[in-house]
């Protein structure tokens, strides 16, 4: 009897999510959130690089991707945006399902957020397997025949390296969020206890904002 | 815990400390202790060191005479290619921050550990894998582009260039990883007491050094990926013949390159913040004005990369606000000089081995910061570039600089780290060979390089003999004494642990506990009253 109260105390002081090296529970947790956000300014300037090779090229050669741009689905590109903002709202749903301890809406929010990104990349596979059957491939592999204006193939190359480096983060944002899913059904989480589903949340936002601004700039700008 | 206390029991009376705690080898590759992270790097970086400084041995004695004295033209562009690669991604970059940084800053803030141990093991392992990569491309035939990998030369010569940068990008991710560390632990695992006023300046240095990692090593990251791409997929973007801007390259590359060598001197500087008040008995001169000036550096290291391309056709505009930037970044850099030179103005110096490596710094930084300005100034280095005075200013910053700061810190926290003391008087040895060996290196590189002598050329005009076979003697001189200083100091872990806590009587947090330090730094979490360079004659508390 005894003991068994000792050891919920013991818990109370130092729950077993509380790594040694920390005081309490906030200081994890608000360390943990300055580490996700200083990686999420990584991941900006990842592509902070690309997007400045591409107003480099852009502005020296307007004409080109001025004409190349329309290449691109406008549709099927604004059917993807919409797709990732509602799986933004549902990793928002779910981090506050989380917060208020439903397990059952946490793994449901989290299953939808995962279905969205996986609909979005099978959008992006029709996308890119029709710019492939034209032949407006990246770098040497770029063989269009059709009427164009030189310094396509720029644009061209712009095109996959931005989406195609995306994508590989919408695939390490779904791995995260089976992750989660996977450790919210062994039952880790509780509304003390929460901190992964708040930073993959993070990560997921980043991912889709990304996005909002690839979106315009390669299919809307002229 | 149980395991760890009955262990030190049997071994006799000594308490375990973080080497003896527990043994084999997966208590090492599993390890999530900050200090044998930092153990464990610092093996690694001393490799590296050691291979980067065969290459460069190998690359003075080819210069030794004019034409072929050792071997063919593409040796010699692979071997100081993987010197330059060798030295600047897998030592200098991570020597100070992964290793000593890694073992001292929780510890110097009275934390038990970094914020995520767990990524910085990972930190380490992906800098394994980076350095793995990194020497396999040695056996496919080596890389011949310099360590700056300029476009389109790299994107155009054969040999195994894609996994070489490839390597360098891997190895950002370590470094960046470290980064991300050290600044969640600054902002959150500070003991109580400890304000941003009271930490040590070792640790703003190692802040300010995260910040440029972080913001840095990604456009890196995207440059080299786009290297990658290019000669994977001919994308273009760096390729004339295809449209492309070779010169983006340039301008990607030291957006990052330029920051990443104050990744390298920041650290340093906040070694020498440390060993200056501990030798000199005093009080650190402008605590803030050292601790801004780290900010400072860190912001403006920002704005100046386009001073690597005023011969590459940039426009007079851009190159006159960059070289204003340029001078702009040598006032932080000459505050933190001033100050600690003013610290040690009527100090009571104390010439201990780290103290030596300290002034030698201050000697040979200022050196190498001073001729900096001449590259700096737009008409001086439109006859300097690409000469030996770049590569001699590069080396007093980057060696005399930064290397010297770190052999200052490694004889600082050596007994802290391995519980031994060394040999002072071989130390002093040492450290008399290692400041002549250099000097005789690289001064001649300065008369040479303004008088003609370009960087990275196999074959020279027999005029420049002199000087460069002096300059080999010199490199000879140097490494005697560096394998002087691996002599002494691994010869001092074959003795028994023979350390006191606070060899130096010196006042951070890390010289209250045990050399070495117990598995959790503290028997009990500091509380922090006074300041970290509080030399004022103190009650003795038994
Ligand atoms: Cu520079």
């Amino acid at each position: 009897m005894s003991e068994a109260t000792n050891s919920q105390l013991a818990d109370q002081v130092h729950p077993p999510y509380l790594q040694h090296h920390f005081a309490e529970p906030v200081q994890q947790f608000e360390a943990a959130k300055i580490g996700m956000w200083l990686f999420l300014v990584t991941e900006i300037l990842l592509f902070g690089g690309l997007f400045v090779g591409f107003a480099v090229m852009h502005s020296r050669y307007p004409e080109a991707f001025a004409s190349a741009h329309h290449h691109l689905d406008r549709a099927l590109g604004a059917l993807n945006t919409v797709v990732l903002l509602v799986s933004s709202f549902t990793m928002a749903l779910a981090v506050a399902a989380a917060r208020a301890g439903k397990r059952r809406a946490l793994i449901g929010c989290l299953v939808l957020t995962l279905t969205l990104a996986g609909v979005f990349l099978v959008v992006k596979y029709f996308e890119y397997s029709h710019k492939f059957h034209e032949g407006l491939l990246p770098g040497r592999f770029y063989s269009y025949k059709g009427p164009s204006v030189p310094g396509e193939f720029m644009f061209f190359s712009f095109y996959f390296l931005m989406t195609g480096l995306h994508a590989l983060h919408v695939l390490a944002g779904m791995t995260a969020i089976s992750w989660l899913i996977w450790r919210a059904r062994r039952g880790d989480f509780s509304a003390q206890y929460y901190n992964p589903v708040d930073l993959v949340g993070l990560y997921w936002h980043l991912v889709d904002m990304i996005w909002i601004y690839l979106f315009p700039l390669l299919y809307l700008i002229r | 815990m149980q395991k760890i206390e009955e262990f030190g029991a049997r071994r006799g009376e000594v308490p375990p400390n973080y080497l003896t705690a527990s043994r084999g080898w997966r208590s090492w590759i599993f390890t999530l202790d900050h200090k044998r992270i930092g153990v464990m790097y610092l093996w690694s970086v001393l490799a590296a060191f050691l291979l980067g400084g065969i290459f460069a041995m190998l690359v003075r004695l080819e210069l030794l005479s004019p034409g072929k004295t050792l071997m063919e033209a593409d040796q010699y562009n692979r071997a100081f290619t993987l010197h330059g690669a060798i030295m600047i991604f897998l030592f200098i970059i991570p020597a100070i921050p992964a290793s000593l940084g890694n073992f001292a800053l929780p510890i110097m803030l009275g934390a038990k550990d970094v914020a995520f141990p767990r990524l910085n093991l990972a930190s380490y392992w992906i800098y394994v894998i980076g350095a793995s990569m990194a020497l396999a491309s040695m056996f496919f035939g080596g890389v011949d582009t310099g360590w700056t990998f300029y476009t389109p030369y790299s994107t155009a010569t054969t040999g195994p260039v894609s996994l070489l940068t490839l390597a360098a990008f891997v190895l950002g991710f370590s470094s960046i990883f470290t980064g991300i560390n050290f600044i969640a632990t600054i902002h959150k695992l500070r003991a109580p007491g400890m304000s941003w006023f009271k930490m040590p300046l070792f640790a703003w240095a190692l802040y300010a050094t995260s910040i440029i990692q972080i913001l840095a090593t990604p456009v890196l990251g995207i440059t080299l990926l786009l290297i990658v791409m290019e000669r994977a997929f001919r994308v273009g973007i760096f390729d004339p013949a295809l449209g492309g801007d070779p010169v983006l390259f340039q301008h990607f590359f030291w957006f990052y390159s330029h920051p990443a060598v104050y990744i390298m001197i920041l650290p340093a500087m906040g070694i020498i913040s440390e060993v200056i008040p501990a030798f000199s008995r005093k009080t650190i001169f402008g605590y803030k004005a050292i601790a801004y000036s780290s900010v400072a550096i860190a912001f403006i290291s920002f704005l100046v990369w386009g001073h690597h391309m005023f011969t590459s056709g940039q426009s007079p505009l851009a190159s006159a606000v960059f070289s204003f930037l340029t001078f702009l970044v040598a006032i932080p850099s000459a505050i933190k000089v001033f100050n600690w030179v003013a610290t040690m103005y009527r100090g009571s110096i104390d010439l201990k081995a780290p103290m030596l490596y300290g002034i030698m710094f201050l000697l040979l930084f200022a050196i190498g910061g001073l001729t900096g300005l001449f590259l700096g100034a737009l008409s001086v280095d439109v006859h300097l570039h690409d000469t030996y005075f770049v590569v001699a200013h590069f080396h007093f910053v980057m060696m005399g600089g930064v290397t010297i700061a770190f052999l200052a810190g490694l004889h600082y926290w050596w007994p802290k780290m391995f519980g031994r003391l060394y040999s002072e008087k071989w130390a002093r040895v040492a450290a008399l060979l290692i400041f002549v060996g250099f000097n005789v290196t690289f001064l001649p590189q300065f008369l040479m390089g303004s008088r003609g002598m370009p960087r990275r050329y196999y074959n020279y005009v027999a005029e420049f003999q002199p000087l460069h076979t002096v300059s080999t003697i010199g490199s000879w001189i140097l490494a005697v004494g560096l394998f002087l200083v691996a002599a002494y100091l691994l010869a001092s872990l074959r003795k028994a642990p023979d350390a006191p806590a606070n060899p130096w009587d010196a006042r951070g947090l890390e010289w209250t506990t045990p050399s070495p330090p117990p598995v959790h730094n503290f028997d009990t979490t500091p509380v922090v009253t006074r300041g970290p360079y509080d030399y004022r004659p103190q009650e003795v508390v038994a």
